[in-house]
């Protein structure tokens, strides 16, 4: 999902609510967070089921001791598909985040660096990324070649980066205009000193903060693609994937339905706390 | 803010937002037009055969008809050459025919487009009549119980994915309390759920900078002068306070398009409301990428208008303002 406006939306909100209270909305998203990367880390160790495995004499069932969370509607261990789908959520978010960084920093900081016609051009790519909501956007390139979620990966990466670019750039206009950066260059150190020692001190914080909102947006925007349809496709554990699969049984087994949308609902929620502590604009 | 911005070019400043506008509307046309140009070219197998295969269905498919395809649509040309033709029928608005219907793509846009438009606007409508009182209450007295109340409501909301936020209000509504239907399209009642899961969201940020300048207006010394003067804090706020609160609520509607605009791909799927969202999704699952660049050309369009009006509705409540950020 576009993240730089779910970014907006949640500094907005998150600003103006983290101003008094300051740390403790932090220590409750960390603890929310460290809470479901034990379940997607260690769910697998106590639990001898897969998220695969299918068992139809056993559909639907209430939780027990032996399925935790019940069996879905294809009899499938419902506590190790959540521990699965969790796994995907956090890891395709942050391989996504990771990527819209790197592409964002390193063109931010090469058209601060050349100005001219390359940072016009980086800066007409840039606008032309946000001509369309981000959404669109990854649906398109997704649609490129269904299945290939490495693609849809890619989408989400290229709906994200702009936001990196536009503040590193800003910001590496402002440091390498310096007069410290001035000093070092006439001492003769090159351009990677100069980045390392003087750019990605000031960068990172700034940086740190931006991916805590673009993970939580990147999990809304693979959950939302797999909700539709367009994104992981069955059997594939994934929580938007799940939603759509276990509506049809919320009547009859509203846990099912329950438990992927309460762990979507307690991830986003943990990241915005999680990143709300300053505005970065 | 600047007070007195040096006009640009020395240009009316709606003229100023036609042209920075316009151009955001060429690259949404060109984003568009590029993708689905990979798209096509990218359909696994020969192109044109599976073209013809979706066209004729399978049984028809001959050697004779995917050369005529390969011929129309120019599949034996060198990628840039077709790349170039593909912009210039893009730019005559030259959109084709759908591979699953046949039909021509603009015929059921012009058609889709009036359900999505009819959903967007219910959407905004309520969003502003639920979040704009809401939140002019909540920032009349900042601290009190409303205010806290809808400060734990927005957060709340935001963090709600649009499906979820959707399946609760079907299964409240539609299953529990059984009053509204859960899907459809027709009569009037229909619009209601999926207009409400659109504009929940959007009210809750409304509600939210709608109390901030509220806030912001009760401590401002032309408020207090008005009330000096001896107007009643009704009168006051009518005069003097809703067109400041109104600057910032419009200008993060402008914000919150992106929501709107994405909301719908996700709620009209959810709702089985045939719109432009609908559409696009399911274009792409039968690979029909006349349809899937008609639709994705007209929700940028739509984004890209509904931005231009709100840069307008700015202007007109502050001409203070700069016309383009």
């Amino acid at each position: 999902m576009s993240a730089s406006i779910n970014t907006s939306t949640a500094v907005y909100l998150v600003a103006n609510t983290t101003r008094k209270t300051h740390k403790i909305p932090v220590y409750i998203g960390i603890l929310i967070l460290l809470f479901l990367v034990c379940i997607a880390a260690f769910a697998p160790l106590f639990n001898r089921f897969d998220a695969i495995s299918q068992n139809l004499d056993r559909v639907r069932e209430a939780p027990s001791l032996e399925h935790w969370l019940g069996t879905d509607h294809l009899g499938r261990d419902q506590w190790a598909r959540l521990a699965a789908a969790l796994r995907v959520s956090l890891g395709s978010a942050l391989i996504a985040v990771l990527v819209a960084a790197c592409i964002g920093c390193g063109l931010g900081v090469l058209a601060a660096w050349r100005g001219g016609g390359a940072e016009r051009a980086i800066s007409a790519f840039a606008d032309a990324t946000m001509a369309l909501p981000g959404l669109l956007l990854v649906l398109l390139v997704a649609s490129l070649s269904p299945g290939a979620y490495a693609l849809l990966y890619l989408g989400v990466a290229l709906s994200m980066w702009v936001e990196y670019f536009r503040v590193v750039r800003a910001m590496s206009h402002r440091v390498l205009s310096g007069s410290p950066v001035e000093a070092a260059r006439l001492l003769g150190f090159g351009p990677l000193y100069i980045v390392r020692r003087y750019l990605l001190p000031e960068l990172l914080p700034v940086i740190g903060t931006l991916m805590c909102f673009g993970v939580s947006a990147a999990v809304l925007a693979v959950a939302a693609l797999g909700f539709v349809g367009v994104g992981l496709q069955p059997p594939a554990a994934e929580l938007g994937v799940m939603l759509i699969e276990l509506m049809p049984y919320y009547e009859e087994a509203p846990w099912l339905l329950a438990a992927p949308s309460a762990c979507l609902l307690l991830l986003l929620i943990a990241l915005v706390l999680l990143a709300g502590e300053k505005d970065p604009r | 803010m600047q007070l007195h911005p040096p006009a640009r070019i020395g240009l009316h400043p709606f003229a100023q937002i036609g042209l920075h506008r316009l151009w955001q509307a060429l690259l949404v046309a060109l984003v568009v037009g590029t993708l689905t140009f990979f798209l096509l070219r990218l359909l696994p197998g020969d192109m044109a055969f599976r073209i013809a295969a979706s066209r004729y269905g399978y049984d028809l498919v001959s050697a004779a008809a995917a050369e005529s395809v390969r011929a129309e649509l120019g599949l034996d040309r060198p990628m840039f050459l077709a790349l170039l033709s593909w912009w210039r029928d893009l730019m005559q608005l030259n959109l084709g025919n759908s591979l699953v219907s046949g039909e021509p793509v603009l015929h059921e846009l012009a058609h889709e487009l009036g359900n999505t438009l009819q959903l967007a606007g219910v959407a905004l409508l309520l969003s502003a009549v639920i979040g704009v009182p809401l939140g002019m209450l909540a920032g009349s007295r900042p601290g009190g119980v409303i205010d806290r109340v809808t400060l734990a409501l927005a957060v709340l909301l935001r963090a709600l994915p649009p499906f979820v936020l959707g399946l609760v209000l079907i299964v409240v509504f539609a299953v529990q309390v059984s009053v509204l239907p859960a899907a459809g399209h027709g009569a009037p009642s229909h619009i209601v759920l999926p207009a409400l899961t659109l504009a929940l969201p959007l009210a809750a940020l409304s509600c939210r900078v709608a109390r901030d300048a509220m806030v912001s207006v009760g401590q401002s010394a032309y408020f207090a002068f008005a009330l000096t003067k001896g107007l009643s804090q009704r009168q006051a706020l009518l005069r003097h306070g809703l067109r400041n609160v109104g600057v910032p609520v419009v200008a993060y509607l402008g914000v919150q398009m992106v929501v709107l605009v994405e909301g719908v791909v996700i709620v009209e799927t959810l709702f089985a409301w045939p719109g432009i969202g609908h559409a696009l999704v399911h274009a792409i699952f039968g690979r029909d990428v006349p349809m899937i660049q008609g639709t994705a050309l007209a929700m940028g369009l739509l984004f890209v208008l509904f931005n231009a009006l709100i840069d307008v509705a700015c202007h007109t409540i502050d001409p203070r303002r700069k016309a383009t950020s």
